[in-house]
């Protein structure tokens, strides 16, 4: 068996067909088996969402594909986009044939605008290969909270990108208030390729709970930065001789709201669901590299990027920079100051109402947990 | 909310709940308190101010009880160390953000942030606290005021203004750090299309939002020597003003109002009952002359178009003129009892008191913001003066007396003053959704047929309640000769309070389905009784009190019928002719103005 790979050359509306031929049920199963977990990030094994959505009550159903790939350093959906975008409307039809639903949407960030052209091609190119789906093209508007799965329908919706209250699910009352599979552009590329080369070849690679081939955008302090395709749960050790990495300090893995591994003591963690977050950006920071410069940006982005909603979020990340503009000026303080700020990072993870405040405080979090001596100078 | 019943443990305590229900629900029911924000009672379920967040056994993150359903052996803990620490932090960052301190603002000791501060031993501003301002007072409104740095974010008056009232000048604009709750564009509140009705100040937890305060000019009024000073209660701030001095809502105190308004200063205390009557004796009038019209063909009115629709709620007639520009036919043209009430005091009770009107300051107590409004439209100048000249809400009052040192609550009781100042059951009722309607219906009925309403005690029940559209007909038989062309004919009635429900019944018109002769509608929930000038808070069972009262304060008048108004009928006799006559056209009626989504009046005056 040769080791999965979802860049390879697939005949388009091949695994559609196949789909059909199988039916539903089956397919549900074939991706169960696969043990395919959500691309996006959050890693909810795609089967069970699929089947949940199924097996919801609801005449209507949709399907909508996240590719609002907004998070810092990530560019890996950017090349399915532009090189596998059939594989992914074909998920899609897939998706929307295990649904029976008649629309499937495509959110593309506001960003990516260049690509439209193409994308319509392969949207009319789909629809002609599976003339049951209607395909929807929405552009974002350039917010990062729209990545987050209730902002996102928020959107399509034509309102304020604000992520919704959970429970209910978008498996039971996404778009429109309707039962929707939403997933991630990898996600459905994965699935031509489970269903054609089989659940088995994918889960052959991996570890006990993160199977199959992922794709990683990698860059910052590296000779030869891009999107690499490795087989889930590779050590950050191969991560970074495969990219020619140099003089590393800490490697940020999962974006903005990611943390941080110092790569003095984390060279042989592995990047899996189980171990650092595998969602997609790999930012490598050299020695040369102020600390607190890459903490600053980080919450200036947050800033800047909280949708505004709730208060953990907006007012955290805000109080948050201020301490940190205080760090930059070489200011002293005090350790209750900065146990404080530490607690209030960690109700920033425990309270917000998304993923996005939830994770807002974490690279602030795990560099002050490596690097606190170098980073702050406590008033003792 | 289903009526099956699930196992869930709170604080080490098991208990059974409805499935469906939140964990904010199922905690009060449990009796454990559960802090909250952003949640209100009339609105929809938010879960943005994170304050109510609690522990769930399993769960990574806390859950915040106002959003989230409970689960079958769900195990929540409502004071865990987690979730103290993270409600205290979420306290500090919205108080770093709030502008301004306790002792200067308004809402001083009714603040629910403060409240919150408190119950945390809030003792430092750990995150920083806003001294400065970053935005203007916009006081161009007449009714409502806006102070956005005292604002928190908490979207209430969003989903008061859309929700419920279905008029939306509020939304969130821009993101981050630069959130926040504005008008369309920018707009100052006068040049939005916002009907006054203070809806979103009953809600708001903190100060952002209050009503336009004249309690210094009407000071200033009763210090004068020159002036006399009259003012006008209406029944709803009776029912509710206990509440400003620690009563529970649904007492009335409005014989030991009397005797406080005389003790600041008011020279007269007058009825608002009694324009009411009034109201009922023109309205109802108009309605069956624009059935006769309707179904004889007779020339008798001007305008017969039906459904005739209730114009005594201000911010319901401006509702109108916004949303439905075309349909204002329908709005009787009478004024509202304040503006009659104006009207009348500076002519006839001026007269009466022999006082030069130019020397009378008309002031009324209102349980409503949009009467702020509502005395100060270009139109209401009928008795060449401007007939009211402050309009005075419930909280207002409470703060006037507050100030006076009074102690309403142990004085002596004390009538209304002359020559208008008696009003029936009637005019009472006017205060709760439906009562204009209980009122007329009272009047119209027996005015047609000479008999009393057929419901038990004179209580048209099917017109009470809290439902947000409300239906009623009656079958008029055996009627008087002169109304013969009503025989047999069955009149349908239909009553709606909070905009958002009136729109149903004027969407049903502009469908040309509406079945109804006569609609009653009330920009408020609740009517006047929930009026955006009322006491704070408000909820349904606050609403649903206040009503009891007012239904029993006409069970105990000694008229409850708006004919039978003795001082109304002299007023007709002495000064005014009939209904409908040519002195009561020019001081009781008046017109509107088509406004559209434009928020300005074209001639730029209000």
């Amino acid at each position: 068996m040769s080791t999965p790979s979802i860049l390879t050359n697939l005949t388009k509306g091949e695994a559609y067909k196949k789909a059909m031929a199988m039916g539903a049920d089956a397919v549900i199963k074939e991706l169960q088996a696969s043990e395919l977990r959500g691309r996006g990030g959050a890693g909810f094994p795609t089967g069970l969402k699929w089947k949940f959505t199924r097996e919801a009550a609801g005449d209507k159903k949709f399907v909508v594909c996240n590719a609002d790939e907004g998070e810092l350093g990530t560019f890996k959906d950017r090349k399915l986009l532009l090189e596998h975008a059939h594989k992914m409307f074909e998920g899609m039809a897939i998706a929307a044939y295990v649904l029976g639903a008649k629309d499937a949407y495509l959110y593309l960030r506001w960003e990516y605008h260049f690509m439209k052209a193409d994308i319509e091609k392969a949207m009319a190119e789909m629809h002609a290969l599976c003339p049951e789906v209607h395909f929807h093209l929405n552009f974002g508007g350039g917010a990062y909270v729209c990545g987050e799965e209730s902002a996102l329908i928020e959107s399509i919706e034509g309102k304020r990108g604000e992520p919704r209250n959970k429970p209910p699910y978008p498996v039971t009352s996404g778009l429109f208030e309707c039962p929707t599979i939403i997933n991630n552009v990898e996600t459905f590329c994965c699935i031509p390729h489970i269903l054609l080369e089989g659940a088995a070849g994918f889960a052959s690679v991996g570890t006990p709970k993160s199977k199959g081939p992922k794709l990683f955008s990698i860059s910052g302090d590296v000779k030869k930065p891009g999107v690499y395709e490795f087989p889930m749960g590779i050590s950050l050790r191969r991560v970074l001789a495969a990219v020619e990495a140099e003089d590393t300090q800490f490697v940020l893995v999962g974006g903005s709201g990611g943390r941080i591994a110092c790569a003095e003591k984390c060279l042989d963690r592995n990047l899996s669901f189980e171990d650092l977050p595998p969602g997609g950006s790999i930012i490598v920071l050299g020695k040369k590299r102020n600390l607190i410069s890459a903490l600053r940006s980080v919450m200036d982005f947050f800033v800047e990027e909280s949708c505004g909603q709730c208060v953990p979020c907006r007012e955290g990340c805000y109080r948050m920079l201020h301490f940190v503009e205080k760090m930059e000026k070489g200011e002293k303080v005090s350790r209750k100051e900065l146990d404080r700020f530490l607690e209030l990072g960690t109700t920033m993870q425990t309270s917000s109402k998304c993923g996005l405040g939830q994770s807002a405080s974490n690279v602030f979090v795990s560099m002050l947990d490596y690097f606190e001596k170098e980073m702050v100078k406590i008033q003792n | 909310m289903s009526d099956k019943l699930i196992q869930i443990q709170i604080n080490g305590k098991e208990y059974e709940v409805p499935e469906g229900s939140t964990i904010l629900e199922a905690c009060r029911k449990a009796g454990w308190h559960v802090p909250t924000l952003c949640h209100h009672d009339d609105l929809t379920i938010a879960g943005i101010c994170r304050i109510c967040v609690v522990e769930v056994e399993g769960w990574r993150t806390l859950q915040a009880a106002c959003a989230t359903p409970v689960a079958p052996n769900m195990k929540i803990h409502t004071y865990s160390d987690k979730v103290r620490l993270a409600r205290r932090n979420i306290l500090e960052l919205m108080l770093a953000d709030h502008y301004g301190e306790c002792y200067s603002c308004l809402r001083n000791q009714k603040c629910e942030l403060q409240k919150l501060a408190y119950e945390y031993g809030i003792d430092e501003y750990y995150f920083g606290h806003k001294t400065e301002r970053k935005w203007k007072v916009d006081e161009s409104s007449y009714s409502v005021v806006r102070d956005k740095d005292k604002c928190i974010q908490c979207n209430r008056c969003i989903r008061t203004c859309e929700g419920i009232q279905t008029v939306g000048i509020f939304d969130k604009v821009f993101k981050g750090h630069d959130c926040t709750v504005d008008t369309f564009w920018n707009h100052p509140m006068r040049e939005t299309i916002c009907i006054n009705c203070g809806q979103c100040i009953n809600r708001c937890p903190t100060a952002a939002l209050k009503e336009k305060n004249e309690t210094d000019l009407v000071w200033e009024a009763i210090a004068d020597p020159t002036k006399t000073v009259v003012i006008q209660t209406a029944p709803a701030p009776r029912s509710a003003i206990g509440e400003e001095f620690g009563l529970p809502p649904g007492v009335c105190v409005t014989k030991k109002l009397n005797t406080a308004l005389r003790a600041i200063g008011f020279d007269k205390v007058l009825d608002t009952n009694f324009t009411a009557d009034l109201t009922i004796m023109e309205e109802g009038t108009e309605l069956l002359m624009r059935l006769k019209k309707a179904l004889t063909g007779e020339d008798c009115i001007k305008n017969a178009t039906l459904p005739m629709i209730t114009s005594c709620s201000p911010g319901w007639v401006k509702f109108c003129e916004h949303f439905f520009p075309e349909q204002l036919d329908h709005l009787s043209t009478c004024k509202s009892p304040q503006q009659m009430f104006g009207a009348l005091i500076k002519t006839y009770v001026a007269e009466k008191m022999n006082v030069e009107p130019k020397n009378i300051v008309s002031v009324a107590l209102m349980p409503c913001t949009a009467k702020k409004f509502e005395c100060n439209r270009p139109e209401m100048h009928d008795s060449g003066f401007k007939d009211v000249d402050f309009g005075l809400t419930t909280r207002e009052m409470g703060q006037m007396i507050r100030e006076t040192g009074i102690k309403i609550l142990d004085l002596p009781e004390s009538d209304f003053d002359n020559p208008i100042g008696h009003g029936s059951g009637a005019g009472m009722i006017f205060g709760a959704t439906g009562g204009v309607m209980e009122a007329a219906l009272r009047t119209a009925y027996e005015l047609v047929t000479g008999r009393p309403v057929p419901f038990k005690d004179l209580d048209i029940v099917p017109v009470r309640g809290m439902d947000g559209v409300r239906e009623a007909e009656v079958k008029l038989e055996n009627v008087k000769p002169e109304w013969s062309f009503l025989e047999g004919v069955t009149a349908k009635f239909a009553v709606a309070h909070g905009t958002g429900n009136a729109r149903v019944l004027l969407d049903q018109i502009k469908e040309g389905k509406s079945p109804y002769h006569f609609i009653e509608i009330m920009a408020c929930p609740g009517g006047c009784l929930g009026g955006g000038g009322m006491p704070i808070p408000t909820n349904l069972e606050v609403r649903k009190a206040r009503a009891k009262a007012i239904y029993a304060e006409d069970h105990a008048m000694d008229i409850r019928k708006s004919h039978e108004n003795k001082l109304v009928m002299e007023l007709y006799k002495d000064f005014l002719g009939e209904p409908l006559g040519h002195k009561s056209h020019k001081l009781l009626h008046t017109h509107y103005t088509p406004r559209g989504k434009k928020a300005v009046d074209p001639k730029g005056s209000v």
